[in-house]
C-alpha cells in the first residue's frame, strides 16, 4: 500500500507540473484525499494557491477546500494568498465570495483577520443574506484572530441581531453569544437586547445561545437571576424539544446557584427541574439518561434534599448496562448516603467492585467508596470495625492505583479512632502477615502502599499487638527488601517500636533470654535494610542497627534498658484541630518579625539555607540590636528582600501557609511512657475473610435495628436516647475527631485579605482574553490602536465623517455607521470631562434601571495578592525544613514524620512530639543531655543528636510564628 | 486503470439505512429554525475499521496534534459498546459521537456545549448527505468527498451552524453545482 501511494504521489507531482489547469486540480483534490489519510502534503502548498486563484468556480473552489484541509498558522505561502482572497470576497459571483469566505474561515491567520477585516466588514452589509450570514460568521475568527478589529466592527454586527434575514440574525446571535461567554462583564448591558429576543423568538436554536448566554452573565449580575427565572420556567413546561429543555434546566441551576446565598425561595423551580430530569433519567434513551444523571449532580450540590428524594432512581442506574452512566451515578452516590444506608450502598458498591471488568471503573468505585465513607468526617459511619474489614476487603484489589487512598484512610481512623486501635492493630497485623499476597507483584502494584499504612500502625500502636513477636518476625522477612523504598523505611522505623513494646514486655516478665534473643534477631536481619539502596532505608537502618547493638551490649552487662528504649517513642499522638496553633501563646520577647538571620545581601539560594539554621544561636543574641536600626533602614531592607526574592527563580511565592500545631503543647507534659498493656491476648486466627467481619457486622447491625424497632414503638425521645449510645461506643473517639476535622486546612489558607483575583483564574494565552475589551467605551478610544492611523487622519481632516477604516471602501454602511458615530460623539460630549469610571458608572445605572429597582450592587474591592513578611519567612522555614528532614530522619520520632510527610510542616511538628513536652529548646537539650549521658552513646549517635537539635530548632521557630498575626 | 477498491466496500454496500432515523424529541416541524449550534471543535467521520473519512478541523491544530487525536478517539470511540450513551468526557472536551450504518460521526465540543444539539447537528448532516446522495452511503463519501467537504461548509462554517434549513443549503450546493460547466473525473483513482 506504501508503495502503490508513493506511485501515486509521484504521479500526482507529475500532474502538478502540467500548465492545464483541470490536470492540476484534479491532482489537487487528489493530494486532498491523501491528506485526510495522514500523509504530508505540504509540500504541494504552491500548488494549491495555483488552484485557488483559477478563474473557473470549479478549481476554485477545489483549491479552497485543499487550503481548508492542510494550511495553518504555520503554512508559509500563506501570505501570498491576501490578494487572491480580497479579490474573491469582491467577486460579483455570490458563490466565488461564499468559496473564499468558507476557506478562510478555517485557514486565517492574525496577518490575514488584520489585512481582511475591513472588506469581511463591508461584506457584512452585503445585500444577500448568504453572504452576510457568513461574514457574520467569521468575524468571530477574525476577533480571535485580531482583538483589534472587534470594536470598529461591533456596532455593525449588534445591527445584525435585528437584520430582516432570519439566517443573518441567528448567525449574529451566534457571534455574540459566543463573544460574551468569554467575556460575559462587557456584555451585561447587551441583555435587555437579549431579553427581548429571548422571549418573543421561538427560534429554538436562537434561544439556545441566548439562553447559554444568560446563564454566563447571571454570575456577574445576580438580579438577572430573577429576573429569568420566570421565562426560563415557562419554557421548560412547554418545549417539546429535549435539547432545548436540557439547557433551560441546566441554566436554571446555574442561576439558582448563582442565587442561592440572596434568594431561598425557588424550591418551586428546583422542584420542577429534579421532576424533569427524572423523566429524562427514567427515559430509555442512553443519552438522555445520561445527561440527567449529570445535571443532577449539579443541582446535588446546593440541595441535595431535593435529589435525595430519587435515591431509587439513582441506585438503580448503577446497574445499568453503560459504565459511563453508571459512574454518572457513582458521583450522585455521594449525596445519598445516610447513617442507615451506608452500608447497604457500600455492600452494593462492592458487589461492583467485584464484578468490575476495567480497572478505571475499579478505580473509581473504590475512590467513590472511600469518599462516600470519609464524607463530613466520617458523619454516617456508625461503625467502625465494619469500616476498617471494607478497606482491608479493598487491598485485595489487584492493580489498582489507589492503595494510597486506602493507605490514608487507615491511618487516619487509626489516629482518630481511638477505640478502634485494637481492632485496626489486629487486622493491619494479619496484613503484615500476609503481605507476600498484597505485594506479590511489587514495583507496580500500587496496593503495596497499604503495607505503609500496616506496619505504620502496627508500630505506633504496638501496645495494641497481641502477637508482637510474630508480627517484628513478619516486618523482617527478608521479603520486605522488594517494597518501595518509603515503604521500606517506615517498616524499619516501625520494627523498632515494636522491638521497643516487646523488649519492656520481656524485662517487665524478667525473661532476659527472650529480650535477648530478640535483639539477637534483630541484629542479624537488620542488615539486609543497611544495604539496601534506597539511602532513607539505609540511613535508617545503620543508625538503628547501632542502637540496637549498644543496647546488646548493655543487656549482656545485665542492664536493664526498656525504659530507656521505650522512652525514644513516648509520647501519644493526638488529633490537631486546625485553628489549634493560633491559640499557642507567643513568648515574652520574641519577635516573629525579626529575621532570624539577615539574608545574605546577593542571593538567596536553598543551598544556604541549612546553613543558617546552625547561626540561630548568634542571631538570639543579635536580636538586642535590632531594634537600634532605625525604621527607615529596616523598610530599605525589606524592600531589597522583596526584590530579592521577586528576582529570586527558587523562591515559592504564593503557596498557601499550611498552620496545624499541637493543641495542647502546654499540656501535654503529664504524658507518661506508655503503659504496655499485656494483660488482654485474642486469638486472630490466619487471614480472616473480610467477608465474616462485614456479616458479623451486619448481624450486629440487625440486632441494632431489631433493637430499634423495638425502640421505635417508643418515644422519639428515647429514641435519640439510643442513638446517643449506640454512638456512645466512640463517644470519646469522636470527640477526639471533631477537633481535627477539616482537612481542607492546606489548600484553604490564603492570607487574610487576599481575594481570589480574576486575572489568576485566566490563561494568559487564553485567545478570548485578547477579546475582553469594553464594547461600551466610545469608539474613539480605538485612535490608539495601530490600523487605525490612518483613519485618525482623517478624523483630524474632517470630524464629521469619522468611521472606522473599514468604511472607506463602501458607502452604503457609512450611513448606518454614521447614526452610530452620532451617538457615540453625543455620548462623547455628554461625558466629555468626566473620567471613563463615570462612564461605566452610567452603564451600570441603564442596566439597573432595567433589572430592578434593587439597590445597586457593592462595588467589588479590589483583590490585594501579597505574602505577609512573616508568611514569607513560614515558608522559607519550611523550605529549610523539608531540607533537614532527610537528616533529621535518624531521629527515633521519624515513624512519625514518614506517615505525614506529605506535608512537611506536620512533619515538622511531629517530630518534637514523642520525645514530647518540651518544646521550648532548653529543656529539649537538657533531656538530650541527660539520656545521653546515661546510655553513653557512641559519636555516630551524637551526631544524629545535633541533626535533631536543629529539627527542634526549627520547630521551636515555626511553634511561634504563626500567632504573631 | 484498475485500481484496489476500498476495504470497506462490502461493509459500506449496505446502505446507510439509519439515516433516516428521525430524531426522536425533534418533533418534524418547519426545517428551519430547529438546529442550535454549539461550538464544535472539530469533526470526524471513520468507518467501522477505523478508517478515516472526512475530517474538519475549526481549531487551528498542527498535523502531528491532528493525528494524534483522531487515532486516540477512533480507538476510544470504536471501543465503545453499542449500547452505551453517545457522550465521553475526553480531555477537557465531551465528545459526541453517533453512528449511522458503518459509519461514525464524531465531534468535540466544549465543556458547557449542549450534547444533545450537536447530535441534532450530526444527525441534519447526514440527513443532508442523504438528500444529496439519494439514499447515501459510505462508498459516496469516499468517491465524492470533496462534494461531502462542500455540504459540511454549507451547513457549518467555523464551528457554528450557518444554515438551519434543509433546503437552503442543498441549494447552495445545487446551484453551486451548476456553476461547474465541466463535470469533472472521477476522482476514485487514489482510494486505498
Amino acid at each position: 500500500q506504501a508503495k502503490y501511494i508513493s506511485q501515486c504521489i509521484d504521479e500526482i507531482k507529475q500532474e502538478l507540473k502540467q500548465d492545464n489547469i483541470a490536470v492540476k486540480a484534479n491532482a489537487v483534490c487528489k493530494l486532498t484525499y491523501l491528506q485526510m489519510l495522514g500523509y504530508d502534503i505540504s509540500w504541494a502548498a504552491f500548488n494549491i494557491i495555483e488552484v485557488m486563484s483559477a478563474s473557473k468556480f470549479t478549481f476554485k473552489r477545489i483549491g479552497y477546500l485543499a487550503a481548508s484541509q492542510c494550511f495553518h498558522e504555520g503554512t508559509d505561502v500563506i501570505m501570498l494568498t491576501t490578494n487572491q482572497i480580497r479579490k474573491d470576497l469582491s467577486s460579483p459571483n455570490q458563490y466565488d465570495t461564499g468559496v473564499a469566505l468558507t476557506g478562510l474561515s478555517c485557514f486565517v491567520t492574525p496577518d490575514l483577520a488584520r489585512d481582511l477585516a475591513n472588506d469581511i466588514m463591508t461584506l457584512m452589509s452585503h445585500t444577500k443574506p448568504y453572504i452576510r450570514k457568513k461574514a457574520v460568521l467569521i468575524m468571530y475568527k477574525v476577533f480571535l484572530k485580531y482583538p483589534e478589529s472587534l470594536r470598529p466592527a461591533f456596532p455593525r454586527l449588534k445591527e445584525k441581531l435585528e437584520d430582516p434575514d432570519p439566517g443573518v440574525q441567528s448567525a449574529a446571535v451566534n457571534v455574540i453569544c459566543e463573544l460574551a461567554r468569554r467575556n460575559p462583564k462587557n456584555y451585561l448591558s447587551l441583555a435587555p437586547l437579549f431579553f427581548k429576543l429571548m422571549t418573543s423568538s421561538t427560534n429554538n436554536w436562537v434561544l439556545i445561545k441566548i439562553i447559554k448566554l444568560f446563564g454566563a452573565l447571571t454570575p456577574l449580575e445576580p438580579r438577572l437571576g430573577k429576573k429569568l427565572i420566570e421565562p426560563l420556567t415557562n419554557l421548560i413546561h412547554s418545549t417539546s424539544a429535549m435539547s432545548l429543555l436540557y439547557e433551560c434546566v441546566n441554566t436554571v441551576i446555574a442561576v439558582l446557584i448563582s442565587l442561592s446565598s440572596g434568594m431561598p425561595n425557588h424550591s418551586a423551580s428546583i422542584q420542577l427541574c429534579v421532576q424533569k430530569l427524572r423523566i429524562l433519567i427514567e427515559d430509555s434513551d442512553q443519552n438522555l439518561k445520561y445527561l440527567g444523571l449529570l445535571a443532577m449532580s449539579k443541582i446535588l450540590k446546593t440541595h441535595p434534599k431535593s435529589v435525595q428524594s430519587h435515591k431509587d432512581l439513582i441506585l438503580q442506574c448503577l446497574d445499568d448496562k453503560d459504565e459511563s452512566i453508571r459512574l454518572r451515578a457513582l458521583d450522585l452516590l455521594y449525596g445519598m448516603v445516610s447513617k442507615k444506608n451506608l452500608m447497604e450502598i457500600v455492600k452494593k458498591l462492592m458487589i461492583h467492585v467485584d464484578k468490575a471488568e476495567g480497572t478505571t471503573y475499579r478505580d473509581e468505585l473504590l475512590t467513590k467508596i472511600i469518599d462516600i465513607c470519609s464524607q463530613s468526617n466520617y458523619q454516617y459511619i456508625t461503625n467502625f470495625e465494619w469500616y476498617i474489614s471494607i478497606l482491608v476487603e479493598l487491598t485485595r484489589l489487584e492493580g489498582t492505583r489507589h492503595g494510597h487512598l486506602i493507605a490514608a484512610q487507615m491511618l487516619d481512623v487509626a489516629i482518630r479512632v481511638k477505640a478502634i486501635r485494637r481492632f485496626a492493630v489486629s487486622q493491619m497485623a494479619m496484613l503484615l502477615d500476609n503481605a507476600h499476597l498484597i505485594a506479590s507483584n511489587t514495583q507496580r502494584n500500587g496496593i503495596c502502599e497499604v503495607l505503609y499504612a500496616a506496619a505504620w500502625i502496627c508500630g505506633e500502636f504496638s501496645e495494641h499487638l497481641e502477637e508482637a513477636n510474630q508480627t517484628l518476625e513478619a516486618m523482617l522477612r527478608p521479603k520486605v527488601t522488594t517494597l518501595p523504598g518509603h515503604i521500606q523505611a517506615v517498616y524499619v522505623q516501625n520494627m523498632v517500636k515494636l522491638y521497643a513494646s516487646i523488649l519492656q514486655q520481656k524485662e517487665q516478665a524478667g525473661e532476659k533470654e527472650a529480650a535477648q534473643e530478640i535483639t539477637q534477631l534483630m541484629i542479624e536481619r537488620l542488615p539486609q535494610f543497611v544495604q539496601s539502596a534506597d539511602l532513607e532505608v539505609q540511613e535508617r537502618a545503620s543508625c538503628i542497627l547501632q542502637l540496637i547493638k549498644y543496647i546488646q551490649k548493655l543487656q549482656i552487662k545485665e542492664v536493664p534498658v526498656a525504659e530507656e528504649v521505650i522512652a525514644l517513642f513516648a509520647g501519644e499522638l493526638n488529633p490537631v484541630a486546625p485553628k489549634a496553633q493560633k491559640k499557642v501563646p507567643v513568648p515574652e520577647g520574641l519577635d516573629l518579625d525579626a529575621w532570624i538571620n539577615e539574608p545574605p545581601s546577593d542571593s538567596e539560594s536553598e543551598d544556604e539555607k541549612p546553613k543558617t539554621i546552625f547561626h540561630e544561636e548568634e542571631q538570639r543574641h543579635s536580636r538586642h540590636r535590632q531594634p537600634e536600626i532605625d525604621e527607615e533602614e529596616l523598610a530599605r531592607r525589606r524592600e531589597a528582600r522583596k526584590q530579592e526574592q521577586a528576582n529570586n527563580p527558587f523562591y515559592i511565592k504564593s503557596s498557601p501557609s499550611p498552620q496545624k500545631r499541637y493543641q495542647d503543647t502546654p499540656g501535654v507534659e503529664h504524658i507518661p511512657v506508655v503503659q504496655i498493656d499485656l494483660s488482654v491476648p485474642l486469638k486472630v486466627p490466619g487471614m480472616p475473610m473480610s467477608d465474616q467481619y462485614v456479616k458479623l457486622e451486619e448481624e450486629r447491625r440487625h440486632k441494632q435495628k431489631l433493637e430499634k424497632d423495638k425502640k421505635k414503638k417508643k418515644q422519639k425521645k428515647e429514641k435519640r436516647g439510643k442513638h446517643h449510645r449506640h454512638n456512645s461506643l466512640h463517644t470519646e473517639s469522636e470527640e477526639d475527631i471533631a477537633p481535627a476535622h477539616h482537612v481542607d486546612i492546606i489548600t484553604e489558607e490564603m492570607p487574610e485579605n487576599a481575594l481570589p483575583s480574576d486575572e489568576d483564574d485566566k490563561d494568559p494565552n487564553d485567545p478570548y482574553k485578547a477579546l475582553d475589551i469594553d464594547l461600551d467605551k466610545p469608539l474613539a478610544d480605538s485612535e490608539k490602536l495601530p490600523v487605525q492611523r490612518h483613519r485618525n487622519v482623517e478624523t483630524l481632516k474632517s470630524p464629521d465623517s469619522e468611521v472606522p477604516l473599514v468604511e472607506k471602501k463602501s458607502k452604503k454602511p457609512k450611513k448606518k455607521e454614521k447614526k452610530h458615530k452620532e451617538r457615540d460623539k453625543g455620548k462623547k460630549k455628554e461625558k466629555e470631562k468626566k473620567v471613563e469610571e463615570e462612564e461605566e458608572e452610567k452603564k451600570g445605572e441603564d442596566l439597573d434601571f432595567w433589572l430592578s429597582t434593587a439597590p445597586p450592587a457593592a462595588p467589588t474591592p479590589q483583590p490585594q495578592v501579597g505574602i505577609f513578611p512573616h508568611q514569607r519567612k513560614l515558608l522559607w522555614l519550611f523550605l529549610a525544613c523539608e531540607l533537614c528532614r532527610s537528616a533529621v530522619s535518624c531521629c527515633s520520632t521519624e515513624g512519625n514524620i514518614s506517615f505525614i510527610s506529605s506535608t512537611s510542616c506536620w512533619g515538622a511538628e511531629i517530630l518534637c512530639q514523642p520525645s514530647s513536652e518540651k518544646t521550648v529548646m532548653g529543656d529539649f537539650r537538657l533531656i538530650l543531655c541527660k539520656s545521653r549521658t546515661e546510655i553513653e552513646i557512641q559519636m555516630q549517635f551524637q551526631a544524629w543528636l545535633i541533626l535533631l537539635l536543629m529539627g527542634v530548632m526549627l520547630y521551636s521557630c515555626m511553634v511561634l510564628f504563626p500567632s504573631m498575626r | 486503470p484498475s485500481r484496489p477498491l476500498p476495504q470497506s466496500r462490502s461493509a459500506a454496500a449496505a446502505v446507510a439505512a439509519a439515516a433516516v432515523l428521525v430524531w426522536a424529541e425533534v418533533p418534524p416541524s418547519p426545517p428551519q429554525l430547529r438546529y442550535p449550534p454549539g461550538t464544535m471543535q472539530f469533526m470526524l467521520l471513520f468507518s467501522r475499521q477505523g478508517k478515516l473519512r472526512l475530517q474538519k478541523w475549526y481549531v487551528p491544530l498542527s498535523d502531528k496534534e491532528k493525528k494524534k487525536i483522531t487515532r486516540e478517539l477512533v480507538q476510544t470511540v470504536l471501543a465503545r459498546k453499542p449500547k452505551m450513551c453517545s457522550f465521553l468526557e475526553w480531555r477537557d472536551l465531551k465528545i459526541v459521537y453517533k453512528r449511522y450504518a458503518s459509519l461514525y460521526f464524531c465531534c468535540a465540543i466544549e465543556d458547557q456545549d449542549n450534547e444533545l444539539i450537536t447530535l441534532e447537528i450530526i444527525h441534519r448532516y447526514v440527513e443532508l448527505l442523504d438528500k444529496y446522495f439519494g439514499s447515501v452511503c459510505e462508498l459516496d463519501i469516499i468517491f465524492n468527498f470533496e462534494k461531502a467537504y462542500f455540504i459540511l461548509d454549507e451547513f457549518l462554517l467555523g464551528g457554528e451552524v450557518q444554515e438551519t434549513s434543509k433546503k437552503n443549503v442543498l441549494k447552495a450546493i445545487e446551484q453551486a453545482d451548476l456553476l461547474q460547466e465541466v463535470s469533472k473525473s472521477n476522482f476514485s483513482d487514489q482510494s486505498v
